[in-house]
């Protein structure tokens, strides 16, 4: 497939573009954290975004949904790196979606797809239990009780966690750390009994949770997916997830690099402007250099998931990995170039490079995906 | 059978009956290549065969037309002649810079009579070029050149010296920019001229690099006569022309940061010349380095193939050739400095036939002049800086 946007994609990615300047512009964030949020995003964006169908896209239309794919998608997730918009969009209309549409029972799929669909619902996915990303190194405890499972453990850095209405939780029915086979998935209930959900206030000022679960009973309904053997679609979700995280990059790598050439332009020391020195024009152009990568591997790596390409899980550590190096270019080269007023709170620079942290560090930094690209690779 | 499909049959029955088997392995380290010519020693009788009968057909240069003895192939004609010649593995009949460079200059900007009689020679492997842009003094400040021609009436009579000519010693004819009028502004008084190699007052001197190798020249001209009608474009435009080749060269430097499909890879490679433990290269550094170097050579070639679809589909300001050419270069340089760590002290070894004569050092420091000819790295990031990013 020619990687270009086809004319429906092109205009999603424009529409999204005057939605989020409009409604969700970086001093939306800013408004959030200086009320101290206890969701950290408002809620009647989300309604807005809801009603444009964006929590649809993914869906597939026997469910109720649009079924764009993932490239009109990921514009928008684009879109929401460049505005730094939080909402539950990644969390619920991503993974959430994902999740339960490659593990879910028909019933399951009837039921939740439908509600996230009409945003009727949000979701969260837990995963990690470590200060590190480790998706086998699983322990929490699923144990088959009758007709019910007992959920024993912790999850952290939860994103949406603290709000969601389900938890996808993994946890362990067989197996123990380390094991690829064994774990399960569960829909649960946020406030289902036993559950206790700590908000952990982040630098990013998003919304995220650790999760203790303490004897929670579920029934057996909960699984998603087939006892045991939730780990195939648990990565491929993180696959999806890890391809998203990296076209939100790919917008903050993009508006800090904007922005900051604007500055270039405007800002004069010794008499001139310094946009005239090489020394930061090299950098600024190497910049825009890596920039440029970046697209395309971002847009090769939606174009693989809309195909159920089997280079996916490769495409997702290439592409997170490269963000991730890029993001962190980006956002430091930004605070750099704008020098003094890029270190104050009152200036915006700083909002991207907090952002673009703790989405690198989401289900795997540059180091991880770089050695998974590896052993991926064979080697 | 579509007309599309009786033309992959006819080729394929063609190539099969036309190529030579010698001409279905790949090129070995540089060895092997095809510059036709008037002075080309062949390795063999097939290489000579299979130029000619590529060349006679037109396909040493399949899109141009065949009224100037190209193929004429339209673009999809031209990529089922490439999938049916890497089929077999045919090589390449014809390297040449006349078909890359100054054939594609002609074509555009040359007049009827030079194009009439220029390119079927081309085509045919009969005459080789060698490009005299570089001097002493007017490297990356091209436009600074000093060579000068003086105006006779019909003709001109160039002075002055050329350096970084490629294989001017092998070649027949050069293109050549000569300063025309010393009174314009830099830029506007260049002249892209046409002589043969052996009009009196042309010598071209090897210069040994530190490869070992002397694939430069510099040429000197001593009252060269160059007749006014092997003058391309019009006289002092010669700057435009300049540019839109060098253009091309980018792109051509820029393509070889990528690796041939089906050769071994980086990681294949380390695996096998430095082993395998639990599953794994047994050098952590060493698979870390690599790791990126793939990764970044995917995101290259996935941007080069980005670009050729925007120009495609015209969407987009597409990333240009001065970009490809300074991250391709970069990395290939990147990637001969991970070869090294590989291959350890061989890496060093400099002679003998268990060494392939040096290949690896050799081409090692070949790479360093990627990011110098045609513009150095600093050159393009200027270009980037300034026409796309507008800074000044």
């Amino acid at each position: 497939m020619a990687l270009v946007l086809n004319e429906e994609q092109q205009m999603l990615k424009e529409s999204a573009q005057g939605f989020l300047a409009e409604f969700a512009p970086v001093a939306e964030l800013r408004k959030q954290r200086d009320a101290a949020s206890q969701t950290g995003y408002a809620d009647n964006l989300w309604r807005q975004m809801a009603d444009m169908g964006w929590a649809a896209i993914l869906v597939p239309e026997a469910y109720g949904g649009l079924e764009f794919g993932h490239v009109g998608m990921g514009q928008i997730v684009e879109q929401t790196g460049r505005t730094l918009t939080a909402s539950p969009l990644f969390a619920t209309a991503v993974l959430g979606v994902t999740a339960i549409n490659i593990a879910g029972s028909e019933a399951q799929k009837n039921e939740l797809l439908g509600a996230i669909a009409g945003g009727e619902i949000t979701t969260a996915l837990a995963i990690d239990e470590k200060i590190h990303h480790a998706p086998t190194q699983i322990s929490m405890t699923a144990v088959k009780q009758g007709g019910s499972y007992i959920l024993n453990g912790a999850k952290r850095f939860v994103a949406d966690g603290g709000t969601a209405d389900k938890l996808i939780v993994a946890a362990r029915t067989a197996g123990e750390a380390g094991d690829m086979s064994g774990i399960s998935l569960f829909v649960v209930d946020r406030t289902a009994s036993g559950i206790d959900v700590d908000r952990i206030e982040m630098t990013d000022t998003r919304n995220y949770a650790n999760i203790n679960f303490d004897n929670v009973k579920v029934v057996e309904a909960a699984l998603l997916g087939e006892e045991g053997k939730g780990f195939k679609a648990l990565n491929a979700t993180l696959d999806v997830g890890n391809i998203y995280l990296a076209a939100e990059l790919l917008g903050v790598a993009q508006e800090t690099f904007d922005v900051t050439l604007q500055y270039l332009k405007e800002r004069k020391q010794f008499g001139v402007l310094i946009g005239s020195f090489q020394a930061l024009q090299h950098r600024a152009a190497h910049w825009w250099s890596e920039v440029e990568l970046c697209k395309s591997v971002v847009l090769k790596a939606l174009q693989a998931i809309d195909e159920g390409d089997k280079k996916s899980p490769v495409l997702a550590s290439i592409a997170k990995a490269k963000l991730c190096e890029v993001a962190e270019l980006a956002t430091n080269e930004a605070i750099q170039m704008h020098a003094g007023i890029g270190m104050t709170d009152e200036y915006d620079i700083g909002f991207f490079i907090k952002r673009a942290r703790s989405a690198q560090i989401m289900f795997g930094d540059n180091g991880y995906h770089t050695d998974r690209f590896a052993l991926l690779s064979g080697y | 059978m579509s007309d599309l499909q009786a033309f992959r049959q006819q080729t394929r029955d063609w190539l099969e009956d036309n190529c030579p088997p010698a001409m279905r392995e790949p090129v070995k380290g540089g060895e092997g290549m095809c510059w036709g010519g008037r002075n080309f020693t062949f390795e063999s009788q097939q290489q000579q065969q299979w130029m000619e009968r590529m060349g006679t057909k037109g396909w040493t240069a399949p899109d141009w037309p065949a009224e100037y003895g190209g193929g004429g192939l339209n673009k999809t004609e031209h990529k089922i002649l490439k999938e049916e010649m890497s089929r077999i593995n045919a090589r390449s009949p014809l390297d040449s810079f006349g078909i890359w460079m100054i054939g594609p200059a002609l074509l555009k900007f040359g007049s009827e009579a030079l194009k009439q009689q220029h390119l079927p020679a081309i085509v045919r492997g009969e005459i080789r070029w060698c490009q005299g842009y570089s001097e002493p003094g007017a490297g990356s400040d091209l436009a600074g050149l000093q060579s000068k021609g003086e105006d006779r009436g019909d003709h001109f009579i160039a002075n002055g010296q050329k350096v970084w000519t490629s294989y001017g010693d092998k070649a027949d004819w050069m293109f050549c920019l000569l300063r025309t009028d010393s009174e314009a502004k830099k830029q506007m008084g260049i002249s892209l001229v046409l002589f043969d190699m052996l009009t009196p007052g042309v010598t071209p001197k090897p210069i040994k690099l530190i490869s070992g190798s002397s694939p430069f020249c510099e040429t000197f001209l001593d009252d060269v006569r160059v007749e006014k009608d092997q003058v391309v474009g019009e006289v002092n435009q010669g700057w435009t022309i300049a540019k839109y080749l060098l253009t091309h060269e980018r792109e051509m430097i820029g393509g070889m940061g990528m690796t041939e499909a089906g050769a071994e890879t980086l990681s294949q490679m380390a695996m096998r010349v430095m082993g395998v433990e639990q599953g794994r290269l047994n050098n952590p550094m060493l698979r870390a380095e690599i790791a990126k170097w793939e990764i970044d050579g995917a995101c290259f070639g996935l941007t080069a193939e980005r670009v050729t679809d925007e120009v495609k589909s015209n969407s987009g300001v597409g990333a240009t050739s001065a970009m490809l050419k300074y991250y391709g270069t970069e990395l290939n340089k990147r990637r001969f400095e991970t070869l090294l760590k590989i291959h350890g002290s061989d890496g060093m070894v400099w002679d003998g036939e268990a060494a392939n004569n040096g290949w690896l050092p050799r081409t090692w420091l070949r790479t360093k002049g990627n990011s110098i000819e045609g513009g150095t790295s600093e050159v393009q990031l200027n270009v980037i800086a300034k026409n796309i990013l507008g800074l000044g």
